[in-house]
């Protein structure tokens, strides 16, 4: 038949690529907001505070003197202990969300087989997520032993939301028809998890992931609060110390860093979810 | 070979040698909707049946009883099970495989070994003429070619028979005559039963060895037509007289269905 003889490419054209383009736009953005956020630091540092105030905010050159550039002064002043303490929340942080991950992949996976357990846990879910973790602090140091274990639970709190209702949404998000493919060749319930509902809700894991990747490391820092010891302690209990000595360039300093921390974090996911679904996942902006 | 000729066949008895066949098969849905009605037809090896009607007659149903998606509540469906090819509405590729591995799907769920699946994916891409998009993405290709993607799937397993849900429906005419044509051409080449369902008169006559009629709701087979026209057909077929005339009597039909 001479019709099948054309090569297929001239009739139906390949849908070009076109989110790997980069635009100036992308980074002028964060800069400029970059510049807005210290003119507003210098304008509350130096004209909205009095002077005899102005150590709860001290200026942004202040900060990179006293709290950056100086490496150690005393024990606690300085950025070597601010970055320890920082080291310290990120190993809870990572660990807590790692627990979290594996316990909320799991109840998602078992919600999802499971309309009856989905029923059952939802609400409690719901509740443990806009339960405030400080007013629970009393009842977790009588039940639990460890300020490790204690500081890791109120991450695992914190966090588990996200990753249940992300990994759900995304395993129950499968098309009818792909799952009549599968019913079709008989496949079992297994391969019905792993070959397409699994990778189905990849998207919505990455997100879920980076969502409570930023929680963890809030979660960790509230636990340094309320949960610790002598040592080397995390951001949160040095942030506590610092504000009580009214120690601003320090306060600041490990402020900053704690945020940078989740900022870390959270950039660490985005890439890692674009080096796995990027290929073939777009996300629509509407045009 | 009988001619364009409208017979009504109410209770045809299908042949012994039938690859698909529906006795007396009713449907009545849960929720007590009627969908079929006591439909019986066959299809043997080397035929390509196509089923025609209004909207919500119970076509695809038809379709959900021969591949179990679906148990019918009245009569029979006999049709080998292990030997079904299904071309949903959509392409149904998933996203996140190439081509190649989406071809593959089929024959990894039956559990065959990565060498064999691959050369029988390999070869099912030529035959859907997708060479060279083998590590294209779903989402880099056309509504048509990802339809040429959700064939070459079925193909892999070499299945005795083919159902079609509207594969076509959702592509521009172009498109849809070109894939006309490769189907046509793959059922010459394989020698599979089919049975298509489609809304397009002229799509039906030009693909069948013959067109059934359905009626609205509860779907009874109204009328049959057998298309007299020799394989291999060309793009030209569409405008010869004959056909434009057996279009016509199915056209006709069609429209009592709808009353």
């Amino acid at each position: 038949m001479s019709t099948t003889d054309t090569p297929i490419s001239t009739i139906e054209e390949i849908i070009p690529d076109k989110r790997d383009k980069v635009a100036l736009t992308d980074y002028l953005g964060p800069i400029v907001v970059f510049i807005f956020f210290i003119g507003v630091w210098y304008l509350l540092s130096c004209v909205v505070l009095p002077e005899q105030k102005r150590f709860l905010l001290p200026t942004p050159h202040k900060v990179l003197s006293d709290g950056f550039f100086v490496w150690r002064s005393g024990e606690r002043r300085g950025l070597q202990p601010i970055l320890m303490s920082v080291w310290d929340t990120a190993k809870i942080a990572l660990v807590g969300l790692c627990i979290t991950i594996v316990i909320g992949m799991s109840l998602a996976v078992l919600m999802s087989s499971s309309r009856w357990l989905e029923r059952a846990t939802w609400p409690y879910l719901v509740a443990i997520q806009s339960a405030p973790v400080l007013a629970l602090t009393p009842l977790i140091r009588a039940l639990i032993d460890g300020t490790q274990t204690q500081r890791l639970l109120v991450v695992v709190l914190i966090a588990m939301f996200p990753i249940v209702s992300n990994t759900l949404f995304g395993l129950l998000s499968a098309d009818k028809s792909q799952h009549e493919l599968f019913t079709l060749q008989g496949a079992s319930r297994w391969t019905r998890l792993m070959k397409l509902q699994f990778p189905a809700a990849l998207p919505n894991i990455f997100v879920g992931f980076r969502i409570s990747a930023g929680l963890a490391v809030i979660g960790a820092v509230v636990g340094d609060f309320y949960f610790r010891q002598g040592g080397v302690v995390g951001v949160g209990a040095q942030i506590d110390v610092y504000r009580n000595r009214l120690w601003g360039a320090e306060l600041i300093t490990a402020i900053i860093l704690a945020s940078a921390l989740g900022l870390v974090v959270f950039l660490f996911f985005g890439w890692v979810s674009r080096r796995a679904i990027g290929k073939w996942h777009i996300t629509n902006r509407g045009h | 070979m009988r001619t364009a000729d409208s017979t009504i066949m109410s209770n045809t008895t299908p042949s012994s040698n039938a690859l698909l066949s529906f006795n007396n098969v009713s449907m009545t849905f849960d929720e007590g909707t009627k969908a079929l009605d006591n439909v019986s037809f066959s299809i043997n090896a080397g035929e390509f049946v196509t089923v025609v009607g209004p909207s919500g007659c119970g076509k695809s149903t038809l379709l959900r009883i021969a591949s179990n998606l679906e148990a019918n509540t009245g009569g029979t469906c006999s049709i080998d099970r292990e030997s079904i090819g299904y071309v949903f509405q959509d392409a149904t590729l998933m996203p996140w495989r190439t081509v190649a591995r989406n071809v593959e799907l089929i024959a990894e769920l039956h559990k065959l070994g990565k060498t064999e699946r691959q050369q029988l994916a390999s070869d099912a891409i030529d035959l859907v003429g997708l060479r060279g998009f083998e590590d294209k993405y779903p989402r880099q290709l056309s509504g048509g070619m990802r339809m040429r993607a959700s064939l070459a799937r079925s193909l892999v397993m070499k299945p005795k028979v083919f159902l079609f849900d509207e594969p076509f429906g959702a592509l521009d005419e172009i498109t849809r005559e070109r894939l006309n044509d490769e189907l046509l051409r793959l059922f010459q080449h394989e020698g599979f039963a089919g049975l298509f369902i489609t809304h397009s008169i002229t799509e039906a006559v030009y693909m069948s060895t013959k067109v059934l009629v359905m009626s609205a709701r509860p779907g009874k087979i109204i009328a049959s037509f057998d298309v007299p026209f020799a394989y291999p057909r060309t793009h030209d077929l569409r405008y010869e007289p004959e056909f434009g005339e057996l279009c016509g009597k199915i056209s006709h039909a069609l429209r009592g269905a709808h009353e």
